[in-house]
């Protein structure tokens, strides 16, 4: 399978990148690892006249300290993520779901970046930046804007992104002291997505209860979502087997489930309580330490 | 378009269009067939060498992308003909049997190695958890990349 004819540019600079972007408008795709523009060029799913190479542009790779969190660079692979130590220690939630995304060879070439951008309701990390209430960064001729993730997927391929935009850093914010964190996710088998994923956050209250609970869930709908009624159901309560149980119950409230050759919706739904309830225990034996 | 790539050492320059596939400039432009090609999807990783040292699908990327890389392709492995320990001990274990996925399955072996020198077989598992095979069931591949661990003592 060999792609459609296209033309390729390799800007040297953002701003280069985003005045060509400006210049061919509709007919270009951003390039940075291919993982998920080549599939589409190939199957013809995707004809753009220009594709514009971001891949080798200064200063939007690499992970940083900031004074609340981490800054990823968008062009940082998803094993510089999975690898890195300062992303272990300080957000072991986002490492876990990159180390979960398609295999070696994928998480060698493919970018936070561009997984973010191209908003795959079956990707990993939606849940996960849904769960740290992550801010992703996105630069314009005009400046650049900061969206919360919870604005961020808007529907299955689409995100908050205008036209012209250049999504440059994903911002994840610390979580909160003595959290516990968990990715766990039932996976297609032949792909590797996520056929349902769940990213939970929870922080221990005094006297053996649950203080506050984040869940995020992926491949369930579209697009990624935060499990609000399951958090509700959690925040202050005893943190027994039973109430992580009754909450997770709670993990496809009010969401329509995606319906396809590989899960029905009732079974996604299924899986969303079941990933739930086990990502929140997970999680909340972690936060114990 | 002109690309210039450093194959198993060698420079060489290429002109192809911008939508040739890695797999194809390396197979049908510089000759070497080592690499094979299976499902073109990015999932069975037949066709994976290494770029620039890091183990990746070249069906699944463009020849212009990788201008100016190193990529080192499974005919690299052996210079001169003296096998790899990896190649050495796919063959003492029976780590293949029709050898359509062997040459990806080493360079994934490689890129473990590199990065665990002493893996479990668990780790092993997930190295290569991109590679299918469709032969021997997996146990022999993963004896073949344990015994080379060993021969190779930590080191590349």
């Amino acid at each position: 399978m060999i792609p459609a004819p296209f033309g390729y540019k390799r800007p040297g600079t953002l701003a280069e990148a985003l005045a060509l972007l400006r210049e061919h408008g509709e007919d270009a795709r951003l390039l940075s690892g291919g993982h998920s523009l080549l599939p589409l060029l190939k199957a013809r799913l995707a004809r753009p006249g220009v594709l514009i190479d971001i891949a080798r542009i200064p200063g939007l790779s690499g992970i940083t300290e900031t004074a609340g969190g981490l800054r990823i660079g968008a062009l940082t692979t998803h094993h510089e993520v999975e690898a890195s130590p300062l992303v272990r220690e300080a957000c072991p939630l986002l490492a876990e779901a990159a180390g979960r995304i398609g295999d070696v060879q994928v998480r060698n070439r493919g970018t936070i970046g561009g997984s973010a951008a191209h908003a795959d309701p079956a990707s990993d990390y939606p849940a996960a930046l849904l769960a740290l209430e992550a801010a992703l960064v996105a630069s314009s001729p005009d400046g650049t804007r900061s969206i919360p993730a919870a604005g961020f997927f808007t529907g299955p391929y689409e995100s908050a992104l205008k036209p012209g935009e250049i999504l440059t850093a994903v911002e994840v914010p610390s979580p909160p002291r003595g959290s516990g964190e968990a990715y766990l996710k039932a996976a297609q088998q032949a792909s590797g997505f996520a056929v349902c994923g769940v990213a939970a956050l929870v922080v221990p209250g005094p006297g053996g209860t649950i203080a506050s609970a984040r869940v995020g869930v992926t491949g369930v709908a579209a697009p990624a979502y935060r499990a609000r009624k399951t958090e509700e159901a959690l925040a202050g309560k005893p943190a027994s087997p039973d109430a992580l149980r009754r909450a997770a119950a709670l993990a496809a409230e009010g969401v329509e489930p995606l319906d396809d050759f590989y899960a029905s919706a009732d079974f996604r739904r299924q899986l969303a309580r079941v990933y739930a309830e086990r990502a929140l225990a997970e999680a909340l034996r972690r936060a114990k330490g | 378009m002109n690309i210039s790539l450093c194959i198993n050492g060698q420079s060489r320059a290429f002109d192809a269009e911008p939508r040739t596939l890695l797999v194809h400039l390396l197979r049908d432009e510089a000759g070497l067939t080592g690499t094979h090609i299976a499902c073109e999807t990015s999932v069975c990783g037949a066709c994976t060498v290494l770029l620039d040292g890091k183990a990746v699908k070249s069906c699944t990327v463009l020849a212009v992308q990788a201008e100016g890389s190193e990529i080192t392709t499974i005919e690299g492995l052996a210079p001169g003909g003296k096998l790899h320990p990896l190649q050495e001990q796919f063959w003492e274990k029976h780590g293949l049997q029709c050898g359509y996925c062997t040459p990806g399955m080493i360079l994934a072996a490689w890129q473990l190695l590199e990065r665990r020198p002493d893996p479990s077989e668990e780790e092993i598992r997930h190295g290569i958890e991109g590679n299918l095979c469709r032969c021997t069931g997996y146990q022999h591949i993963v004896d073949a990349i344990q015994a080379a661990a060993a021969q190779m003592g930590g080191k590349r």
